[in-house]
């Protein structure tokens, strides 16, 4: 087992993966932009390094600093996390060249899956299904007009090289396309460094359902099942669940099987999630696979009990996966609820600023992951999130009521939060029913308004209950 | 009792460890282990609790003031100190070297008069020689760090008084 990791991340997932580490007796190393000095990684860390001023690309995204950080506190293996440089092959290709053990897949894999156009076209030869479209990136648009043509419209245009919903655009006529094209073109060099892009069939409210597999280095390649992540405003998670409400026993095999077939294709190892999109016939489409342990893992762990993070850990040193497929159960509901430092009732607009009085929720099936402390100053510089809230219960009708007495509990103190929203979303019966698509956040806030500022009824604090 | 170590070497090790500016020791030897961490350093990582929450605003300062003291690539950063001191810190992580060898000469001493562009150390960073250079004119009032130790972004290096 690896005597020293470096956590090259910030946050509640730094948190998570040193926790993990100290449980296996791992010393842990932190690194910190000069903006996180008081951040509780740093604090918890048995070693910490300043890498860089507030801006990520200088700190966060400085892998000469991260690997000389690396190198002298004389780590064995370096976990990436989740984001920053999770995904980029060079950080996980220097590492290897330093003697460090990458915690996560191959360079190969990582780039492989990176390139969306060139995953897609692995997934076809692997028999997985994808979604209907241009194979790789669209040479012209006299192609582009061709294979929308060929697949019918409405088409989503897709860049290459983007990932996280970036970069992506819908049209619905031959004249749209070409418009778009020119600006997604634009955007995605602007973005990505590359203007390459590619389409598919735009499939209309489809479900977005993930499989969390898990490879050892042996080649032995498990599922751990489904998660729901179809509540997203502006291609960006708000709600995960699993498993998927509804979804019929033989359907969620076949994506499971199919999940465990696309980690085959590319000789994945370790941690790793398959995105498929569900349409209401019942037919799913490879959508990408994410190369890196997710935000949303722990509703993956509180349903099968299995933890992801130390196995990430344990693979990376070599284990082989302890777990058969057949031991693999789902059991009861899980709900994530991503609470970040945002307006919901002013276009989700960031709210930096101090945590006055911090006190999250807990009690029986109650987990909070998150590195927010009364005191703690809410950045600029990085993403919104303050915590993640699960909840899991035996079944998905007490998961949601553990999940409103949790949010109702849940005191944040001055910032603006989503608590408010995540407790309007979880009254709706729609959200009940279960089934949601992909366009039901957006429907939801279109029907209550929320693009609009909200009258002056709502508190400034953000609390779960009105106090 | 039998121990694979003398229980007088054991004394001799903490009273060291007392003396020396080391946090934490730790020795793995055949059928033993010590591990020595000293008082100070497990308090410095105990959480702040609410109502000291002064540091908070610390961070902030940092940055503001990172943002007005931008420097060109390879120079040292300031930092205002006393009247007309200035720091220069550490612009990457990696190791200190007062000396261009381990056999030369260092780079500076206390007292000596530096001028803008005059290299005043190396940091090696994965195995490159990063020349870190003052970017103003003055004498060398203090070097606070030894040769051969781990500097991190923003650590301070040597304080100048500017002439």
């Amino acid at each position: 087992m690896f005597r020293k990791v470096l956590i090259a991340n910030r946050g509640e997932i730094a948190l998570r993966i040193m926790r993990a580490c100290r449980e296996l007796d791992i010393e842990t190393v932190a690194i910190f932009s000069e903006a996180d000095r008081e951040s509780l990684h740093v604090r918890l860390a048995d070693e910490a390094y300043c890498v860089g001023p507030p801006a990520s690309a200088r700190s966060y995204l400085n892998i000469p600093n991260i690997v000389s950080a690396a190198t002298l506190a004389d780590v064995d293996a370096v976990h990436p996390g989740y984001g920053l440089l999770a995904e980029i092959p060079y950080f996980a290709e220097i590492c290897e060249s330093h003697g460090i053990k990458f915690i996560g897949p191959s360079s190969e894999a990582i780039e492989l899956m990176g390139d969306k156009a060139l995953a897609k076209a692995t997934m076809q030869r692997a028999g997985v299904p994808v979604v209907p479209g241009s194979e790789g990136a669209v040479k012209n648009d006299r192609q582009a007009r061709q294979i929308a043509a060929d697949i019918g419209y409405p088409v989503m245009i897709k860049a290459s090289a983007g990932g996280g919903g970036k970069g992506m655009r819908v049209a619905r006529s031959e004249s749209e396309l070409v418009r778009f094209i020119s600006m997604a073109r634009a955007e995605a060099d602007a973005s990505f460094g590359s203007d390459e892009v590619y389409i598919e069939k735009y499939l209309e409210n489809p479900r977005h359902i993930e499989v969390q597999v898990l490879a050892d280095e042996h080649g032995h390649v498990i599922h751990l099942g489904e998660r729901d992540c179809s509540s997203q405003r502006r291609y960006q998670k708000l709600i995960e669940e699993a498993p998927a409400p509804g979804l019929a026993p033989d359907l969620r095999e076949r994506i499971a099987e199919a999940a465990v077939r696309a980690a085959e294709a590319c000789s994945y190892t370790n941690a790793g999630t398959v995105e498929f999109l569900v349409d209401a016939d019942g037919g799913f489409y490879f959508s990408e696979m994410n190369t890196r342990i997710q935000v949303e893992h722990p509703v993956t762990e509180l349903v099968t009990g299995i933890d992801i993070v130390r196995w990430q850990l344990l693979i990376a040193a070599g284990e082989p996966l302890a777990i058969q497929q057949s031991d693999v159960k789902m059991r009861g509901h899980a709900i994530e609820c991503r609470i970040n430092a945002e307006d919901p009732y002013n276009d989700f607009a960031p709210c930096p600023g101090r945590i006055n009085f911090y006190s999250p929720p807990g009690g029986n099936g109650v987990r909070v992951d998150s590195s927010a402390y009364s005191g703690y100053m809410v950045s600029p510089f990085y993403d919104a999130m303050i915590a993640k809230l699960i909840v899991w219960d035996d079944s998905r009708e007490k998961a949601i009521a553990r999940m409103k007495a949790a949010l109702y509990d849940f005191v944040i103190d001055g910032v603006k939060t989503t608590i408010p929203f995540h407790q309007e979303v979880l009254e709706s019966p729609e959200f009940h029913k279960g089934g949601i698509g992909t366009d039901f956040i957006a429907r939801f806030c279109a029907d209550r308004g929320f693009e609009a500022q909200h009258g002056g009824e709502r508190d400034g604090g953000s609390g779960g209950h009105r106090a | 009792m039998s121990l694979p170590i003398d229980p007088e070497e054991i004394r001799a090790l903490l009273h060291i460890i007392d003396e020396s500016e080391a946090a934490e020791f730790s020795l793995e030897a055949e059928g033993l282990k010590i591990r020595i961490k000293k008082a100070s350093a497990f308090n410095s990582r105990v959480v702040q609790l609410p109502g000291t929450i002064g540091f908070a605003g610390a961070a902030v300062q940092g940055t503001t003031g990172e943002s007005e003291q931008e420097q060109a690539p390879g120079a040292g950063e300031q930092q205002q100190l006393a009247e007309n001191h200035v720091t220069i810190s550490a612009p990457m992580v990696g190791t200190f070297y007062r000396a261009p060898s381990p056999d030369a000469e260092p780079f500076v001493e206390v007292g000596d008069v530096v001028e803008p562009g005059q290299t005043l150390c190396i940091i090696e960073a994965m195995k490159l020689m990063n020349e870190i250079e003052s970017d103003v004119r003055g004498r060398m009032v203090d070097i606070l760090v030894e040769n051969a130790e781990a500097v991190e972004y923003g650590q301070p290096l040597f304080i100048i008084e500017k002439l």
